[in-house]
């Protein structure tokens, strides 16, 4: 059976600044894969490839065995690809339910009417927003809105879930529900791939992970294991995260 | 070859006006439609100017330039700078700018057909022939465009050989990072509208000795502008002047060969070869 | 909006309402209030129709003069081959061709080369048609002889102004309107949704276009001759969008609080200052972008909000201490 993600050779050049260089990865189906490095080391503009917001210059990724470099985001999306932002993107326009029904509709899955309505109540609670469906999302605090944005990306049933960030910006008692947020997704099934600068949760949440630096992957493997390697604390070195 | 020579004599008139936007839009930010309005009231001016005071139109210039500068810097402390601070991005920025400068256009067009009402004006200036290789062109043609490239050529100057002009070709790339280097992006754009303003005016004063004018053909001016504008790639100066010549010949070729009233409709088929082909500009990169 | 709310089909009833009563005008007046009616019901239904594309997209569409005249055109060329249902049809038909044919051309690229475009379309058909018409035909327009009176096609503008409600409301009920909402509020997420966005615009855009061209048809026998001057006059873009704006486009209905003072205004303009009409166009605009920025229902929305914002708040503040 092939990979629920395969990247292989990918990359990506802004004018002179190569951001992804010739990266190649798998992920495996219900894996919660961690991909890690310093500011500026490419690990976005990885994500905006396997979604499609960029197009790669070279190389292949394919869902699930199919390729899917070169679609746009809109079929990607539709295939079974689903993401947060780095910074996050609510519809500010609409309450929380309608922000999860707008990842539902058009997406790998399809609903609409009642059974719309009854998942993104579902999704809603899932997060910790039970009762809270028809607040306006402009109201809520950050880390709800945060969660508003993972109900909306989980709403699709994406084949791979991609988070930018996700934890990013949350104080420590929220740190801790977002943790066990993601790991409860991770319990359930899904395929997951965060880009994550809190070393901590990528030691408790994933099982591999990879880190880039300048584009390169420098390392790959088990997380006690990549973590504690000489090269990686080199590349970390100065970063206050690592 | 007499399509070629009138064709290149009208462009470097249209590339006055393009390049007046492309500082404008490029720079600035600001989407001015109402830049066929500058262009028409530089037309009344030196009209005025020559037929009252009997100013030549060269002499014009001095006057028209400085006051094009003025007014357009007002306009846009005043009317779009706000606009600017207010917009959450670049989209909201457009459309406010879109809408606001319509309202110029209309209200100077309507201010210009008050004073002039809607009839064509066209006035008698250097109409003598002059031959080149061999054929003859009207002379006010020729002096045009020679005043065109030579304003042209000071614009080069200034933004290659300045300090000012280096900012505004910074500030055309780059705000945010305009920003970071210490230059005083507010200020840089304030020029560059006022610069662009100027320009067009010049333009106008340029136009008016060989083309028949009126109040409200200030849109499709505006429309051939913005089109040499997207053609030679936003905020590009070389790109603009290359694609006014493109314009200036092929609106003379259809206009000479198949009917003088499918001069928009060839603009437009220009239009859509770029947005088809080249949507980034003729020398601009391929988008990353 | 799609919540299921018993209160839901209260708002139609109340459109059907209107359009019944504003139906009766014609038995009471003939002259001077029904020709000023028919202006108001034409704008009506152009600037609904410009809002159901440009209210959730925010592009600026100039093309309305084009849609228009090809309708009126489609009526004064077919008049005597086709009955005139079929070339009202037939006007919307080829409006909404020319709609996609933009759209497919700009709208996949960025919103700034759309409105662009949309500038000149209106002299760029003109020009086609005119130098068609001189090259195939000698006369430069054509006359349109009809039995319709003044009160039919006030009549069948007051349908098509009901068939742009319904529609839109039909729209703002369905998966396109939702994915239009999606859309207007965050691109680049409706795209991570799953929603094609260049094509859903496109096809709003033909729908807001057939229903212009439907327009132009219906009132062409109003003009008796139709030349191409007056047919794609571009002014008729430049009002529907200040008459839309001036209303606000968060509402199907936010429109038509424009479309009536400013219809009236502009009576009364072009009858006593001819002239000045340009002036008022460029002072609204001015207006609509330092004062109304979302225009009147936009601003009565912000005063509503406001004042729900202080009910709710005192509100959230006891459900915290409740908690």
């Amino acid at each position: 059976m092939s990979a629920a993600l395969s990247v292989t050779t990918v990359r990506k050049s802004f004018g002179g600044l190569v951001a992804v260089n010739d990266l190649s990865f798998e992920v495996e189906r219900g894996e919660l894969y961690g991909l890690i490095g310093p500011n500026g080391s490419g690990k976005t503009t990885m994500l905006n490839l396997i979604s499609g917001a960029l197009q790669p210059d070279a190389g292949e990724i394919k869902l699930a065995g199919a390729t899917i470099s070169g679609l746009a985001a809109h079929r990607i999306a539709r295939l079974g690809v689903a993401r947060t932002f780095q910074l996050v993107r609510v519809l500010p326009s609409m309450d929380a339910e309608r922000n999860v029904m707008a990842g539902a509709v058009f997406g790998h899955r399809s609903l609409w009417g009642a059974e719309l309505h009854e998942l993104a109540r579902e999704l809603l609670a899932l997060v910790g927003l039970r009762g809270r469906e028809h607040v306006p999302v402009v109201a809520m605090t950050y880390i709800d809105q945060k969660r508003v944005e993972l109900a909306r990306a989980i709403a699709s049933d994406p084949q791979v879930l991609l988070l930018d960030e996700w934890l990013a910006g949350l104080n420590p008692s929220e740190l801790a529900i977002g943790i066990e947020l993601i790991e409860r997704l991770s319990r359930q099934g899904r395929t997951i791939i965060m880009v994550e600068h809190v070393m901590d949760a990528i030691r408790t949440l994933c099982g591999r992970c990879l880190v880039m630096s300048s584009g390169r992957l420098i390392k790959e493997g088990g997380v006690a294991e990549v973590l504690s390697d000489p090269e990686v604390v080199r590349a970390y070195l100065g970063d206050d995260d690592a | 070859m007499e399509i070629l020579v009138t064709g290149i004599l009208l462009g470097g008139t249209y590339a006055l006006i393009a390049l007046g936007l492309t500082l404008q839009y490029g720079v600035a930010r600001i989407m001015n439609l109402a830049t066929g309005e500058t262009l028409v009231a530089a037309c009344f001016i030196t009209f005025w100017l020559f037929a009252s005071y009997q100013v030549s139109p060269l002499w014009g210039l001095v006057l028209v330039a400085p006051a094009a500068f003025a007014i357009n810097w007002a306009i846009y402390m005043w009317l779009l700078k706000p606009l600017v601070d207010r917009a959450k991005n670049q989209g909201m920025l457009e459309v406010d700018s879109i809408l606001a400068t319509f309202g110029l256009l209309f209200l100077f067009q309507g201010l210009m057909l008050r004073g002039f009402g809607g009839a064509y004006f066209t006035y008698t200036y250097l109409a003598e022939r002059f031959e080149i290789f061999g054929s003859p062109y009207a002379l006010n043609r020729v002096v045009a465009f020679l005043a065109a490239l030579l304003i042209a050529a000071a614009l080069y100057l200034f933004l290659y050989r300045t300090r000012s002009g280096t900012a505004v070709r910074a500030v055309a790339v780059n705000p945010n990072s305009s920003n970071l280097v210490g230059i005083d992006v507010a200020a840089t754009a304030a020029l560059a509208f006022a610069l662009g303003g100027a320009l067009t005016a010049c333009g106008g004063t340029l136009l008016s000795t060989f083309y028949t004018f009126n109040a409200s053909m200030g849109v499709v001016f505006t429309l051939k502008a913005l089109i040499i504008v997207i053609m030679g790639g936003v905020g590009d100066v070389r790109g603009a002047t290359l694609a006014a010549l493109i314009l200036g010949i092929t609106e003379t070729a259809v206009a000479s060969l198949i009917d003088p009233g499918l001069m928009l409709a060839a603009t437009y088929a220009l239009f859509m070869l770029v947005l088809l082909f080249r949507p980034q500009g003729i020398f601009g990169k391929q988008p990353t | 909006m799609t919540r299921f709310l018993p209160d839901e089909f209260r708002i139609p009833a109340i459109g059907a309402g209107v359009i019944v009563l504003a139906a009766l005008l014609p038995l009471f007046d003939d002259g001077f209030y029904l020709a000023m009616a028919v202006n108001i019901v034409l704008y009506a239904a152009l600037c609904t129709a410009w809002a159901l594309f440009s209210g959730p997209t925010h592009y600026i569409s100039l093309a309305t003069a084009a849609f228009f005249g090809l309708g009126t055109y489609a009526v004064a060329l077919g008049n005597e081959l086709l009955p005139f249902p079929l070339l009202v049809a037939l006007g919307a038909a080829i409006a909404a061709v020319l709609a996609g044919f933009v759209g497919a051309a700009t709208l996949r690229i960025s919103g700034v080369y759309f409105v662009i475009f949309t500038l000149g379309l209106a002299e760029l058909v003109r020009q086609i048609v005119s130098w068609a018409q001189v090259k195939w035909s000698t006369r430069m327009g054509l006359y349109v002889f009809t039995d319709f009176t003044e009160a039919h096609i006030y009549w069948m503008l007051l349908a098509l102004t009901a068939a742009v409600f319904l529609t839109g409301w039909l729209i703002n009920r369905s998966r396109l309107g939702f994915a239009m909402q999606i859309i207007g509020n965050d691109e680049a997420v409706a795209r991570h949704c799953g929603i094609d966005t260049a094509r859903l615009k496109i096809i709003l855009f033909m729908i807001s276009g057939a229903f212009i061209g439907m327009a132009g048809a219906i009132v062409a026998p109003r003009y008796l001759y139709v030349a191409p001057p007056s047919a794609f006059n571009p002014t008729i873009s430049f009002l529907v969008v200040i008459m839309a704006l001036l209303g606000g486009t968060r509402w199907l209905w936010g429109p038509l609080v424009g479309v009536i003072p400013f219809t009236i205004v502009m009576e009364f303009v072009s009858a006593n200052f001819p002239n000045d009409t340009s002036i008022v166009i460029g002072i609204v605009f001015l207006v609509i972008v330092y004062v109304l920025p979302d225009g009147v229902t936009g601003r009565l929305e912000q005063l509503l909000a406001r004042m729900r914002r202080t009910s709710t708040a005192s509100k959230a503040a006891t459900v915290k201490e409740a908690a």
